[in-house]
């Protein structure tokens, strides 16, 4: 392990985009945990021990309408539980690394890392190493934390219009990783059709985290039925 | 420091579901259809995290996510790099929010 590593800076440039799309969204988290009571160190802690956007802002939210805290806890557990999904594919790709990296990179993993990861010229590259995933992953963090921390101290007023547009983004990074990896497939372009109309059909009915969950797990298990293996 | 108790319980719920497969992943041998499964997850969770997630945007105005998701579907059929993509997702929302929205 070497700050030297050339892997190192080829990782922080991969994540460089995340990072820089995290940090005026977590700025807009950090003011809006101001709103809900938090001092700016709580929200920070927040980001830095749950690492998880989606979900901080629904807890946030929660507590401006007065929920009870093992209630926001329970739904941040359903909200997260996707990562699960998510990890087993990360840990499988980082099956050469030693534990204490497997279970330090696990915690920095989110949509938008997983996706890179596993879709992005990071897949089936020779460059997989820990410190290129390190590199990439921790200048994620880095944008969410530092973002929150400035949002926190309400240095800085992000309009809406800016996080709405930047949240959009990061759906430009999901669509602009799947659709170019899916044209090369017609069963894995079938696959993510399919999870959308399942999580879209089941949305109706469960908690948007179950949902998830449960159309990755039965679309992805549609590829065993089609072959999404063979390319 | 009234809120340490709530982010230290998210932050357990939360590291779990991350760090179990890091445990327990290489004990296992796995079956091919397993590693097919593995292998259709991207696609699948990508799937599921774009749609219908991307209209739900700005509450108010589905068209918001929806035009900037099809700029980003349009660009990346351009097989554009993926920041490329996102930036230019990120200007049609920009544009959209100026003025129309």
């Amino acid at each position: 392990m070497s700050f030297k590593d050339p892997h190192l800076k080829l990782g922080i440039k991969a994540g460089l985009p995340i990072g820089l799309s995290y940090f005026p969204i977590a700025i807009a988290f950090g003011a809006l945990a101001n709103q809900a009571q938090l001092t700016w160190l709580e929200g920070v802690m927040m980001s830095c021990l749950v690492y998880a956007g989606a979900s901080q802002f629904v807890s946030v939210s929660l507590l401006l309408v007065g929920t009870g805290h093992l209630q926001i806890i329970t739904t941040t557990l359903i909200l997260n539980m996707r990562h699960l999904i998510m990890s087993l594919v990360v840990n499988d790709q980082m099956r050469d690394f030693s534990p204490a990296w497997k279970r330090g990179l696990s915690f920095l993993i989110t949509d938008e890392t997983f996706a890179l990861i596993t879709l992005g010229e990071v897949k089936n590259n020779k460059h997989t190493t820990p410190m290129f995933l390190a590199g990439l992953m921790v200048t994620a963090y880095l944008g969410w934390v530092s973002g929150t921390l400035v949002g926190g101290l309400g240095a800085s007023f992000i309009p809406v219009q800016i996080t709405t547009a930047m949240t959009v983004g990061l759906y430009g990074l999901f669509i602009g990783l799947l659709v170019p990896s899916a044209r090369k497939s017609r069963p894995f372009a079938l696959i993510a059709v399919l999870s959308m109309i399942i999580n879209w059909g089941l949305g109706h009915w469960l908690e948007s985290g179950w949902a998830i969950v449960l159309a990755t797990v039965l679309a992805a298990g549609a590829g065993i039925l089609i072959g999404g293996g063979e390319e | 420091m009234k809120y340490l108790l709530l982010i230290l319980g998210m932050a357990l719920v939360t590291y779990l579901p991350r760090l179990l497969p890091a445990i327990f992943l290489d004990r296992f041998r796995f079956p091919a259809w397993f590693k097919t499964w593995l292998k259709s997850i991207p696609y699948a969770a990508l799937g599921a995290l774009i749609f219908p997630g991307v209209l739900l945007v700005d509450q108010d105005q589905p068209l918001v996510g929806l035009l900037g998701g099809l700029a980003a579907l349009g660009l990346s059929l351009l097989d554009l790099h993926v920041t490329l993509v996102m930036v230019g997702s990120i200007c049609t929302v920009l544009l959209l929010q100026f003025f129309i929205f």
